[in-house]
Order: C-alpha cells, then structure tokens, then sequence
C-alpha cells in the first residue's frame, strides 16, 4: 500500500504543501474513497519518520436519505402547492397524491393554499398565492455543495428535527511531513528468500519491519487429556517413592474381594443396591479360594484373629454376588494375598490409580465413574508415624506441605484418619484423602504374619484434579475436548 | 457405671409369638424410669433413634425402635405378626384408625416413611405389637401407634427393638437406654424388662455387658509410633471413655469396655482411641525403612508410551465413561445385543449405565457429538479398557485394555487412519508382511462400516481389531453429520 499510486500522491501533494493536508479533501480532490487514504496514511506511518499523521475529528452536516431527496425533487409542501391548478383541488384527491399526507399541513401553515370546506363535491383546496420560494430545498442543497455553514443554527437544527440532515463526525488525518520525508519510497522486502542468500542481494534490500505483537501460527499437535495428565504425574510420584504398580485392569469384582475380604459386613448400607452396581449377567462369581472364603466366613460370624467378629450369619451366596468395583482396595487386597502366599515374607510397596464405580446420581459434583488413587506399604512394625511419614513425603511432591490429621471410620482400616491441607486459593483447610492401618481381620485370614502393618491411603483423581485447578464441573472432563 | 435394676414392681413382659420367626424374629425391650425430658432432650432422643436407624440398623431393615409412654398402656405386650387386613389402628400423628392395607398406600407418598414400606409390604403377615388391651403400640418397621406417642412430659419409657439381626438389636438397645438414663431420676439406671421367646426361653434385658480387655502398653506404643509410659497410656484411654488401669508386671493395661462401645472389636479399636486421645497431629512423622525396587504394570507402561506417541501423530485424547447404554454399543453399530458378549448391570439408575462398553467407539462419537462447535477436522483416540464376558474368570468377564482413534471431517481420511495405524506398528515394532511377527490389513465388513471400506488388522498371529469408514446410519445414529473413520485394536498382544 505504502508503494500505492494513492501514497504516491499524497506524498507529492505533500511536499508542495505548505505545512500540511487535510485526507478527507484529499480524499475528494482525487475522487476516492476517505479509507482508501487512510490505508496510504498508515502504511506510510508504518514505514517510520516519513509522514507525520495527527487524527483530527471534525463535524460535518450531511443530507439523510429523505434530505436528499427533497433536495432533489423538492420540499413536500412545495410538491403539494405544484400539483394544485388554478381550479383547485379535491381534498381527498391530494391526500393520495405521494407528498400529501406529509406536505399539506406545512402548506397549510405556510398559508401557501386554503381549504374551502363548502364546496360542492367535497373539501376542495385552492392556492392562495401564485408561486413559492422553496427555502427548504434551497437550504438542503446548500448543504449539499458543502456549505452548511451558511445556515443559521436555527435553520439547521429545524431541518435536523425533521430529520433532513445529521451531524456526523469525520476522523481525518493531517499529514504533515515528517524528520526521514521523501517523496520516493522504496518497495520493503517481506522475507529472505534462498536466491537472496545465495546473491547475497540481501544487504542491499530494506526489510518490512516485523509485527511482534501479532500471534505466531500455532504448531498442528495432537493433545493429552489434562485429567489423564495428573494421572501420569502422581504415578511418577509413586514410581519415584519405589511403589510398585498392581494390576486393576477388572472392572468387574466379586463382592468377596469388594467387602468381605476387607471385613466390611454383608449388612453394612454401603453394599445397598443405592450405592454400588451390581451385575446381571455375569451375576456371580465362580471361582473363589475356598479355604481363604472359610476363614473370612469365620472372622466375619464369629471372631477370631484377637477379634469378636460381627456375630451375624454370614452368606456365601451374598459374597459371590458380581459388581462394579467400588473402590480399588479391592485390587490392594488380591495383592496382598497373593503376597502373604509367598514364604518367607518380604515387604512390599503397592501402588494403583484406575477407574472405580459407584451408583449415584449425576451432578456437577458427582459421577457414577471416577478415578481412585491408593497406596500400600505392607512390612514389619509400621506405625501411624510411619503412615504419617509417608504421606507427608508423597503430598510434598505435588506442592502440598502443610498438612493435619482428623479422625474417621472406615470398614477395614483402624485407625483411620482423614488428611487435610491448606488450600491457599480457597484460603482454608481441604481434604486431600484419607488412609488408615488395615484391621488385622483382613489381613491374618490372609496369611501375613501377625507383626506385619499394612499401612495405607487413597484419593480420588478428579478430585485432586479439580482442587489443583479450581474448576467448578468434574462432569466436564468427561464431556469436553479441553485443548 | 451404667446398670440394669429390677422393677419395684411387676417386670415389664414381651411375649414373641412365632408368627414373627417368618418376618422378623428378634425383640428386645427395656424401660426407662420417672425420666425428665425438655425440649432440646426431646428433640434429642427423636434425633438418636433417626441416626440409629440410619446406619446401624440399615435404614430399619436390621433393627426398628419403638419407643412408647409406659403409662398410657398396661403389659403384658406381644409380640406377633398378622395379616395386613387384621391390624388396624391410629398411627402416629393421624386422627383417624387405618388398616395396615390402608396406611401402605398412604405412606407410599410420605417421603420420610416410603423407604421402608418394602421391608413388609410384600409379606403375607406384618409385624404387630399390642399391650394387653389390644392397643396397638406398633407396626415395625415402618410406624408407632398414637396411642402410646412420647411427648416432653412422659416420664415412663418402654422401649422394644425389633428386628432380623439379634446382636444389633440388643446394640441398639444398649445405645438408647445408656444415652438416656442420664436423665432418669436413679441417674445411670435402666429398668429391665423380659423378653419371652416363642420357645419359651426367657431373656433379660437390656445386656449392657460390660467386658474386660488386655491390652499390652509396648503395643500401643508400637503401632502408634509413641513412646508413653502405660500409665499415660492408661489415663489417656481412660479420657476416651474406656476406664483402664495398669495391672500385672506393669506392662499390662487392663480396659473396661462399656455397652455404649459396642464398636471396640478388636484391640486395633483401643489402640486408635490411644491415638486419638493424644493426638494425630502430635505423634512424630517418620519414614518406613522399607526397600523396594519399584516396578511398572506392563500393560499400563504400554499404555503411557502409546498415548504420547498418539499426541505427537497430532491426535487429542479423549476420556469418557466406561458405562453406556445397550444402545450405544449395540443397536448403533448394527448388531444385536447379544451378539456383544456385553456385561449386563442389573440396577442402573438411567438408561446410561445400562452396560459396560464393549468397545471404545461409541466414546468417542459421543464426545465427537458434544464438540460439534471445534473446528474440523477431530481427530481423538483413546487407550482404555472395555470389558467383555469370560467364562475362564474367576469373576466371569475380563478387561481387554483397546486403543482407538477416529478422524471426523469432510472427507472421512480413510488413508489418514490407516497411516496412523502404520505408525502405531512402526512404534511397536511390528514390521509390515504376513511374516511371523509382522502385521497386514485384509478386506473385511461389518455392520458399522461402510461396505468395501472395511479392513481387520491381522498382527503377530491373531486378529487384533478392525479399521475403516463408518457406516452412515452409524453416523446419523449418533447425531453426527459428517464422514468418519476409525480404528480400534486390543494392544495386549504387543506387550
């Protein structure tokens, strides 16, 4: 643009200008377009010191579609006396004529034609003087050829009200020269190109300077899902604590590996049809390990293992019963069994972060699919200081330092505590999870030598995931492409 | 402290007849003497027997409460279950008698009272307990008579517990009566009453046993991780309500546990009360000395090594729900359910959980649907598992971790999805050629594909999934308009 003929122009207008010029008559003298020199001004601007451009804004008065018509053809009242003969004429006939309705009462208050109601066939207009000054047409066009000013603010504020004219603000430039003026300007070069390299013609050709405040292209890559991110970071955590990873890849359980084998009771509310899927087909489990099923049967009835047990009837039928995994201790405790197996004991850390199911009703808060987190350390002499320990070194390697314990219950852990730590943007005390040690019930009927501690905590990755980014809907990640 | 006395009078008597060993066979009952209540102690005992039934009781199934004003009613009481049409009385709260027919229907719009109509509802007698007039106390589990209504000037409370699980209705029992008879005016007192089985057999009641414990202090200790000396020790449990003392060689601490904790089953629950008493956020964090290597699940190193792979082709993954509707993973894609081999849930609240995907497609055409407004072309994947019925389980189906990808736009990239596929075997090492170890693509059809543009992956021996363009009706029927290729594979043969 900056090489345009229109900036060529300017620019020779320019030096012959004393002091500057205004782009609107410019615009006008060269019969183009105001935007047309507008682009020349800027991209001259754009160039560096060559032109100075100083954005005025000045009032005009213009004619409305309706000025210019009246312009054109004349005034409504003066249209109406026109089309009035010497003899007169119907009343009824002018009123259809275009410029009646609007024409005749300002040709009447003019006292340019009368009406005589008593005439024979109707009301019946005549002209009351011979011939009229259309001022109105006279102003408009005055207007017209750029001469508003010779009107009085009187005169044009009464044309404005009968919206025959408006006020509208121009924005022009006054383009005086500026420190580098020239009236020739070279064509910039865009890029450097290989024939430029290669001639070395590089150092002779003037750069268009770059737009660094645009955007740059973005590159076409493909995503991960955020919440699939968090997941790959905590098991770094725990890949980085020396936890071992337990298959989980069953989403499908029995209700003897989901509660019985963690001492949860065959009545307790959790195992309700509100609050866990089970299944229809496959409705039950086959296969069980029938001398571990006896024991548990027997800790669960009766007691034992140091315990008094729950003293209900316990039922085979109602352990076999196939679900949705509630939770991923399920997957902990077929681990641990297979490790109390082995002889001698050797001491294990566990680790498991996948999907986990629970009946409920959705809402912004709420899925019926969610991620859980769990760790396991099982060795000798563990205690809750160890457990302690232990959390504080995994929340730390996410940024969590500050945290405190609170008391709660679950099924198979005692003791149990909640954890807490300090949200800094909620500016106040969050759950982050919650862990316990594993009730001797569940674990000597395993197998584990009776000193051996099973400690261990879980969380929920959406959770986690929804604290870490303060979004309000967790039903959301399910849903949406988040780039 | 808490203790059971006998009457000055005639014992309180509850007489089971054996109409109730069908339905619900356990009763226990017990009275609270010349009680005082106000309005918050009022409110208060409404309050326990609502949270009681809440959770220990299993929302009454386990155990019901009745509690009754010993002075409008005159023992003995029984016990028995009759039919619905036979019991008829004025409930709680109404103004008029009903038949147990009557009040089914009334309270199936109740929404206090609706969740338990099905405990009987369905049985051919009901659970009934009069006094000795035929006043009709209640009709566990579902509503009390009003005859016998408890108000803040009754000072004489019988209480009878019914229900399917003897040990937690005497728990339950031992609860209420303990709570209360703080109030009674022989403080810490509970009347007892007897139960008559329908043997013959005679029990008193309420228990409220109180058992001894030994708990070793070096055990505490250890598995809290402190080192308090066994008479801290026991002046802590003792400030949580277990009364303990040091007895033996000094090491031993000996705890009386009350029947209000009916929770203490093994000696862990009296450890954690130690632990509570001095405090969690007092005890000192340290590391387990435990030394592992730590090890990656195969399948799940895959997993994390393909998705990353996936991402830098250009594609963006997509996390969606592992339950769908019998619809999505069957009629939508042409084929019967039965054919799928699809797990089946019995008591899904909406039609979305109806089953568990058999295939990651139907996902990911929903997630495609929700995002209409991205601009094209999409191109999402997803490596996660579908579940599929298997007979050689333990459980009897089994996840089978698939990885799947689909390019939606305005024309459907066939080449695009089958130069991904490519490069997913050039990642796994795969070479291309029928030869032992390498993988080809052979012309195949299926119902969710468009005819002659179908192809199954055959890799390292076995049929590893299938690639092509989709079938317009599977196009239409999840509400999409434009055409769209996909592949799905099972990547466990390449661990």
């Amino acid at each position: 643009m900056a090489d345009g003929p229109v900036a060529e122009v300017l620019l020779q207008r320019l030096e012959a200008a004393d002091g500057g010029l205004d782009s609107a008559e410019l615009a006008a003298e060269l019969g183009v377009e105001h935007q047309t020199v507008v682009g020349a001004v800027k991209s001259l601007q754009a160039l560096g010191e060559i032109i100075e451009a100083e954005l005025r804004s000045t009032k005009r008065w213009e004619l409305t579609a309706e000025g210019e018509e009246i312009a054109r053809e004349g005034s409504h009242e003066a249209r109406v006396f026109r089309s009035v003969p010497p003899e007169g004429l119907p009343q009824s006939e002018l009123m259809r004529l275009p410029s009646g309705k609007v024409g005749f009462s300002k040709a009447m208050s003019n006292k340019w034609i009368r009406v005589d109601k008593s005439a024979a066939d109707g009301p019946r207009v005549f002209r009351v003087v011979d011939s009229v000054e259309d001022e109105v047409q006279r102003r408009l066009q005055l207007v017209q050829g750029g001469q508003a000013e010779k009107l009085g603010e009187k005169e044009r504020s009464e044309l404005r009200k009968r919206k025959l004219l408006t006020e509208v603000n121009l924005k022009t430039y006054w383009v005086s020269k500026g420190s580098a003026f020239s009236t020739s300007i070279s064509k910039q070069e865009t890029e450097l190109s290989p024939e430029m390299i290669s001639s070395g013609s590089w150092r002779d050709r003037p750069f268009k300077p770059y737009n660094f405040s645009a955007h740059g292209v973005l590159p076409d890559s493909g995503h991960l899902h955020p919440l699939l991110k968090v997941r790959t970071q905590f098991r770094q955590i725990f890949l980085e604590m020396g936890f071992t990873e337990m298959p989980t890849d069953n989403y499908i359980e029995s209700s003897f590996w989901n509660f019985d084998a963690l001492f949860q009771p065959q009545q307790h509310p959790a195992r309700d049809q509100h609050d866990t899927f089970f299944l229809r087909d496959p409705a039950q489990a086959q296969q069980l390990p029938m001398d571990y099923v006896h024991r548990v049967k027997r800790t669960h009835s009766q007691g034992g293992y140091g315990s008094q047990g729950y003293k209900y009837n316990w039922k085979l039928d109602e352990a076999r019963k196939n679900l949705l995994r509630t939770h991923t201790t399920s997957a902990s405790a077929r681990a641990l069994y297979r490790l109390a197996q082995k002889k001698p004991f050797t001491a294990a850390k566990y680790f498991s972060i996948d999907r986990v199911f629970r009946n409920e009703t959705l809402d912004a808060t709420h899925l019926a699919e969610f991620h859980q987190i769990e760790g396991v350390v099982a060795d000798h002499g563990l205690t809750l200081g160890h457990l302690m320990g232990v959390l504080r070194e995994f929340f730390s390697k996410l940024g969590i330092t500050q945290l405190r314990f609170k008391p709660t219950y679950n099924p198979y852990t005692e003791p149990s505590m909640e954890v807490f730590s300090y949200h800094q943007g909620l500016k106040k005390w969050v759950e982050v999870g919650n862990s316990g040690i594993f009730r001797p019930e569940m674990l000597l009927p395993m197998g584990l030598p009776e000193n051996v501690s099973v400690i261990a905590w879980g969380l929920s990755l959406e959770r986690e995931h929804l604290l870490c980014t303060e979004s309000c809907a967790v039903i959301m990640t399910y849903t949406s492409l988040l780039p | 402290m808490y203790k059971r006395v006998m009457p000055n009078g005639e014992i309180q008597k509850l007489i089971i007849t054996e109409e109730t060993a069908k339905i619900r066979p356990y009763a226990v009952a017990a009275v609270l003497r010349n009680i005082k209540f106000t309005k918050d102690r009022y409110e208060s005992f409404i309050e326990l027997q609502e949270k009681l039934h809440q959770n220990i009781c299993r929302k009454r199934a386990l155990v019901a409460i009745g509690t009754h004003d010993l002075d409008t009613l005159s023992g003995p009481f029984t016990y028995t279950a009759k039919k619905p049409s036979d019991i008829k009385f004025k409930p709680l709260n109404k103004t008029k008698e009903y038949t147990a027919c009557e009040l089914m229907n009334i309270y199936k719009t109740d929404n206090h009272l609706k969740h338990y109509l099905h405990i009987i509802e369905n049985k051919p007698l009901y659970p009934v307990i009069y006094d000795s007039n035929g006043v009709v106390l209640s009709m566990p589990p579902v509503i009390n008579g009003h005859h016998s209504k408890i108000t803040v000037n009754t000072r004489n409370i019988f209480i009878e517990c019914t229900g399917t699980d003897f040990t937690k209705a005497k728990i339950v029992l031992d609860i209420i009566v303990t709570t209360f008879s703080e109030y009674c005016e022989n403080q810490f007192t509970v009347e007892a009453a007897e139960v008559v089985f329908p043997n013959g057999k005679l029990h008193t009641f309420p228990e409220l046993a109180y058992r001894k414990e030994m708990v070793r202090a070096d055990l505490i200790n250890k598995k809290v991780g402190i080192r308090e000396t066994p008479e801290n020790l026991a002046k802590l449990l003792t400030r949580m309500c277990l009364k303990s003392e040091v007895i033996g060689d000094g090491n031993q601490i000996e705890i009386e546990i009350p029947p209000t904790r009916a929770d203490i089953i093994h000696a862990c629950d009296i450890i954690e009360d130690a632990a509570i008493a001095y405090g969690y956020n007092n005890i000192q964090m340290t590391l387990p000395k435990t030394y592992t290597i730590a090890n990656q699940f195969p399948l799940n190193k895959l997993t994390e090594l393909l998705r990353h792979d996936m991402a830098a082709a250009g594609f963006t993954e997509a996390l969606t729900f592992a339950l769908c509707s019998q619809e999505d993973i069957a009629d939508k894609l042409g084929l019967d359910i039965s054919a799928t081999k699809a797990v089946l849930i019995s008591n899904p609240k909406t039609a979305e959980f109806q089953v568990a995907r058999t295939t990651l497609l139907p996902g990911l055409l929903k997630t495609i649907a929700a995002n209409r407004k991205m601009p094209l072309p999409l191109k999402l994947f997803e490596i996660s598992d579908i579940v599929i019925k298997d007979s050689s389980r333990d459980v009897g189906a089994r996840n089978y971790r698939h990885l799947c990808a689909v390019y939606y736009n305005k024309n459907p990239g066939f080449e695009i999805i089958h130069g991904l596929l490519d490069r997913l075997m050039q990642l796994l090492d795969v070479p291309p050629g029928e030869k032992k170890g390498g993988y080809v693509i052979k012309a195949s059809e299926g119902p969710a594909f468009f005819p002659g543009r179908c192809a199954e992956i055959f890799a390292r021996g076995q049929s590893i999934g299938k690639l092509g363009v989709l079938h317009p009706d599977v196009i239409t029927k999840f509400e999409l308009t434009m055409p769209c290729s996909c592949v799905e594979i099972n990547i466990e043969p390449f661990l």
